[in-house]
C-alpha cells in the first residue's frame, strides 16, 4: 500500500485519544501557544497565506472567512461542524475518535484569531460516543487550563442531513427547526444569534494546529498549489480495502482506489467513483487520472466534498443507484424552499419510473432541465447540488438509462 | 442617504445603499414576481420566484433578499430567469388542485397571476398531490393545505403582526407543511382568530368562510370605513356585493392598522344584515318599545336628566363611557357631565 501523509491523523494510534497528556506530549497546544503570541491580524494572514481552504466541501479560504469577522465585534463564535451526515462519510469520527485534542486546539486558535469565546461543537446526532470523548476531552482541556478562557460547548443534532448546512446549523443551535437562511449576510457577518460566527469543519480545524506551528509556508507546499495539503478520504463500495486515508491533495483518483484502496473488489472492472458524497457527481473510468484537489475535481464537473470516495464496479446499476441517491434528497430536503422541496420530489418520482422501466425519453429532459434549474435557483447547498448524481450520470451513463426506458 | 449605481435590464438606475436588488428594481418601474416577499414582513427568501441574474454569478441569486453593490449588472427577465421562474411555476402547479373555477381566491390568486404571466398552463411535473383534509372546523377560515404553496405569509403573519406565534411547520420536505402546534385544527389551537394568515395567503389556502361562494372577487365592490368596534380607529373595506355587505378585508395601505385586524373587525360585521337590528330610537310607553325619531329620543334624555338634576343633584349623576367609543366621544362624554349636569363623577371601562 502506498504511504500516506499524515497530518490531521498524525497521532492516531498512536496516543490515547481519552488522555490529555498523551496529547500535550505528542506536541499538542505547542500551536495554540505560537497563535497566542502573534496579534489576530498576523495570525489569519498566515492562516490566509497557507491556503487552507475549508475540507466540508465549499473549499473557500479559512483566513479569509476569519478575516469577514468585524474587528470591533463585542461578541463573536466559533462553530465546528460535525454534524457528518453525508452517507459513505465518517473522516470527521474518525478524526475525534483519534484525537480529539487537536479540534479543541484548532477551534481554539480561530478563537484568538476572531475574538472568540465560546466555541460550540455541532456533533451528529449519530454520534453519542463521539459526544462522550468530546465531553471528556473538553473536561481535561478545562482542568489543565490549555484552552485558556475560551470555552467549548458540545450541541447534538436529532438527525436532519440539512444541518450539515452552515446556517441550518445555527437554526438549530438556536433551538429553532434546521432550515437554512438565505445569505447573505453569511455567518461571518451575522450567524449565531445574530453574532458573527466562524463556522468550519473538523478537519479544517484539525489541521490549524499544525499550520500555526510549522507555518504557512511548510503547509503550502504540500499537495496541489491551488488546494494545498492533506486530504482524508474514506473508501467505500466496491474497493478492495474499505478504508480510511489521509493523502496529499495531488494525488489521483486512480491512485486512490488502485493504490490506497487495493483496487476493485474481485477484479472487477471499475463503472464508476462518486466523490464527496451523495451530492457528488459519477466520475467514469476515462477521467480517474484526476487529482483529488477541489479544482480539479470541480473542472471535470465533480466535486471533493467531503472525501467520500464510493467506488462502483461494472455490475452495478446506476440508474437504481441514483434512484436511491434520489430518494434520500426527497427525504432529506428540509421542504423551505420552493425548488428543493418540489424539486427533489419529482426528480425521484421519474428516477423511480425510469428504474422500474416506465420512464420515457421526455422524462430524462424535463429531468435535465429541472436539475439545471435546481443548480441555480435553490436556496442552499442542499437543493443546488442534488441533482448532480442525476445530471452526471446522464452525461456519462446515458445508455443505461436509455436501455430503461419504455421502447 | 447614500446612493449606489448600478444597471438593470441596460437602464443605469440608482438606489439607497442596503436596498434589495428588488427594491431596486421597483424604485426604478422595474416590477419582479414574488410569492413569499412582503414588505410588512420578515424577508424569507424560499418561493425563488423573484430570482434574477446577475453577471458573474452562477447561481440566480433571490432579489428579495440579495443587497445590492455598486456595479451590479441585473437581468430580471432573461431567459435563464424565465426558464426557472417558468419551472418553479410548474411545480407548484403540479401539487396544486385544478379546481380555481369553484375556488373563492379566483380573480386574486397570485400563483394564477404569475401562471397566467408566465404562459404556464400546465405541469409536466405532475405526479403524488397532497390530499390534506380542510379545516373548516371554525366560523371564519377555511384552511385548505393542498392549495398551500408554503410562502410562510401565514406563519410571519401570525408571529410578527398578531404576535400570537401560532403556526410553524411540521415535518421535512415534501410534507412539509404550515400547522398549529401538534397540528390540531384552529379551532382547537389557540388561534384568536384575528385573521391576518388570511389576508395575507396569495392563495386559496386561507380564504374567508363567510365570503364562500357569496360572490367573486371581481364582483366585490371595495368601501373604505373605519371599524365601529373599539377607539383603535382602525381602516378596512367593506365588501359589498348587491347592496349586502359580504365580507370584510383589511389592506395594507390603512394608514392605523396595515393589514392587522382583530376577530371583531374582520369576522364580526354579520350583525349588519340582522333582521333584528334596530335601525331607530325606541322608546317605551306603556312598558313596551315603540318606534322614535332621533329628536323625540334626544328631547326626551334631556328632559329625564334635567329633571334628575334638579330634583337630586348633580352628584346623583354619574358617566362610565366606553372604550369601543373614540376618543373624541370619550371626550365629549365627560365634558358634557362635567360642564352640563355639573359632576366630576366621571369613568370609563378601561380605567381599572
Amino acid at each position: 500500500m502506498a504511504e500516506e501523509q499524515r497530518i490531521v491523523l498524525r497521532n492516531a494510534d498512536q496516543i490515547n485519544p481519552a488522555k490529555l497528556e498523551d496529547y500535550l506530549q505528542a506536541g499538542g497546544y505547542q500551536g495554540l501557544e505560537k497563535a497566542r503570541s502573534m496579534s489576530r491580524a498576523d495570525l489569519i494572514a498566515e492562516v490566509k497565506k497557507s491556503n487552507l481552504r475549508g475540507r466540508g466541501g465549499a473549499a473557500f479560504n479559512c483566513g479569509l472567512k476569519w478575516s469577514f469577522v468585524p474587528t470591533d465585534a463585542e461578541v463573536s463564535y466559533v462553530v465546528c461542524n460535525l454534524d457528518e451526515g453525508e452517507p459513505g462519510t465518517y473522516k470527521d469520527r474518525i478524526i475525534v475518535q483519534k484525537d480529539p485534542q487537536q479540534l479543541l486546539e484548532g477551534m481554539a486558535i480561530c478563537g484568538h484569531a476572531v475574538n472568540a469565546k465560546q466555541g460550540y461543537i455541532y456533533c451528529r446526532g449519530e454520534y453519542p460516543y463521539v459526544v462522550e470523548l468530546l465531553n471528556l476531552a473538553i473536561d481535561q482541556a478545562r482542568s489543565k487550563g490549555v484552552l485558556g478562557d475560551f470555552n467549548i460547548e458540545v450541541r447534538m443534532g436529532a438527525g436532519a442531513y440539512v444541518c450539515g448546512e452552515e446556517t441550518a446549523l445555527i437554526e438549530s443551535i438556536e433551538g429553532h427547526r434546521g432550515e437554512p437562511r438565505f445569505k447573505p449576510p453569511f455567518p461571518g457577518v451575522s450567524g449565531l444569534w445574530g453574532k458573527p460566527t466562524v463556522v468550519n469543519n473538523v478537519e479544517t480545524f484539525a489541521n490549524l494546529p499544525q499550520i500555526v506551528f510549522n507555518g504557512a509556508d511548510w503547509y503550502a507546499a504540500i499537495g496541489a498549489s491551488t488546494y494545498p495539503g492533506t486530504k482524508v478520504l474514506t473508501l467505500t463500495g466496491d474497493v478492495e480495502k474499505r478504508v480510511f486515508i489521509e493523502v496529499p491533495t495531488n494525488v489521483t483518483l486512480r491512485e486512490i482506489i488502485y493504490n490506497y484502496g487495493g483496487g476493485v473488489k474481485s477484479g472487477r472492472r471499475l463503472k464508476a467513483v462518486q466523490v464527496g458524497g451523495t451530492s457528488g457527481g459519477f466520475i467514469p473510468e476515462y477521467l480517474l487520472d484526476t487529482p483529488i484537489d477541489y479544482d480539479s475535481m470541480r473542472s471535470i464537473g465533480a466535486t471533493l466534498g467531503t472525501g467520500a470516495v464510493f467506488v462502483m464496479d461494472e455490475t452495478r446499476d446506476v440508474v437504481d443507484i441514483v434512484t436511491h441517491i434520489a430518494k434520500f434528497f426527497k427525504e432529506e430536503s428540509c421542504g423551505k424552499c420552493n425548488p428543493c422541496r418540489e424539486g427533489t420530489f419529482r426528480c425521484y418520482e421519474i428516477m423511480d419510473r425510469i428504474n422500474r422501466g416506465r420512464g420515457t425519453l421526455p422524462d430524462i429532459e424535463h429531468m435535465i432541465q429541472l436539475g439545471k434549474v435546481m443548480e441555480r435557483v435553490c436556496l442552499c447547498g442542499l437543493g443546488q447540488a442534488s441533482p448532480s448524481p442525476i445530471l452526471t450520470t446522464l452525461q456519462h451513463f446515458r445508455y443505461e438509462y436509455e436501455r430503461k426506458l419504455i421502447s | 442617504m447614500e446612493l449606489v449605481k448600478l444597471k438593470i435590464n441596460g437602464k443605469d438606475v440608482e438606489a439607497p445603499a442596503g436596498s434589495t436588488i428588488l427594491q431596486a428594481a421597483e424604485n426604478s418601474g422595474i416590477s419582479i414576481p414574488r410569492l413569499c416577499y412582503y414588505p410588512d414582513l420578515s424577508p424569507m427568501g424560499q418561493c425563488r420566484l423573484c430570482v434574477v441574474e446577475v453577471e458573474g454569478n452562477t447561481l440566480l441569486p433571490a432579489s428579495c433578499v440579495t443587497p445590492i453593490s455598486a456595479g451590479m449588472v441585473i437581468h430580471t427577465e432573461s431567459p435563464a430567469v424565465i426558464e426557472a421562474r417558468k419551472i418553479i411555476l410548474e411545480l407548484l402547479l403540479a401539487n396544486h388542485p385544478q379546481d380555481c373555477m369553484t375556488c373563492d381566491k379566483m380573480g386574486d390568486c397570485r400563483l394564477a397571476e404569475y401562471a397566467y404571466q408566465y404562459g404556464v398552463r400546465d405541469s409536466r411535473f405532475v405526479g403524488e398531490k397532497h390530499n390534506y383534509a380542510v379545516d373548516e372546523s371554525n366560523p371564519f377560515i377555511i384552511r385548505d393545505l393542498n392549495k398551500c404553496i408554503q410562502c410562510g405569509a401565514c406563519v410571519r403573519a401570525c408571529e410578527e403582526i398578531t404576535g400570537k406565534d401560532n403556526l410553524s411547520y411540521m415535518y421535512r420536505g415534501y410534507n412539509r407543511k404550515v400547522t398549529t402546534a401538534d397540528d390540531v385544527s384552529y379551532v382547537d389551537s389557540d388561534c384568536v382568530f384575528c385573521g391576518q394568515c388570511v389576508a395575507v395567503c396569495p392563495t386559496g389556502a386561507l380564504t374567508e368562510k363567510q365570503i364562500h361562494g357569496k360572490a367573486r372577487a371581481w364582483e366585490l365592490q371595495k368601501v373604505r370605513t373605519t371599524c365601529p368596534f373599539c377607539g383603535t380607529g382602525c381602516n378596512f373595506d367593506l365588501c359589498v356585493h348587491e347592496g349586502q355587505v359580504v365580507g370584510v378585508k383589511s389592506s395594507p395601505d390603512s394608514v392605523v392598522n396595515g393589514r392587522a385586524l382583530c376577530v371583531k373587525g374582520r369576522f364580526g360585521w354579520d350583525f349588519v344584515n340582522n333582521a333584528q337590528r334596530l335601525t331607530t330610537p325606541l322608546i317605551k310607553r306603556d312598558g313596551n318599545f315603540v318606534p322614535a325619531s332621533w329628536e323625540e329620543a334626544i328631547n326626551l334624555i334631556a328632559e329625564r336628566l334635567s329633571e334628575i338634576k334638579n330634583k337630586y343633584g348633580s352628584d346623583s349623576f354619574a358617566a362610565l363611557s366606553s372604550a369601543r367609543c373614540t376618543n373624541e366621544e370619550n371626550y365629549l362624554m365627560q365634558k358634557f357631565t362635567r360642564a352640563v349636569m355639573g359632576t366630576n363623577n366621571v369613568d370609563h371601562c378601561a380605567r381599572t
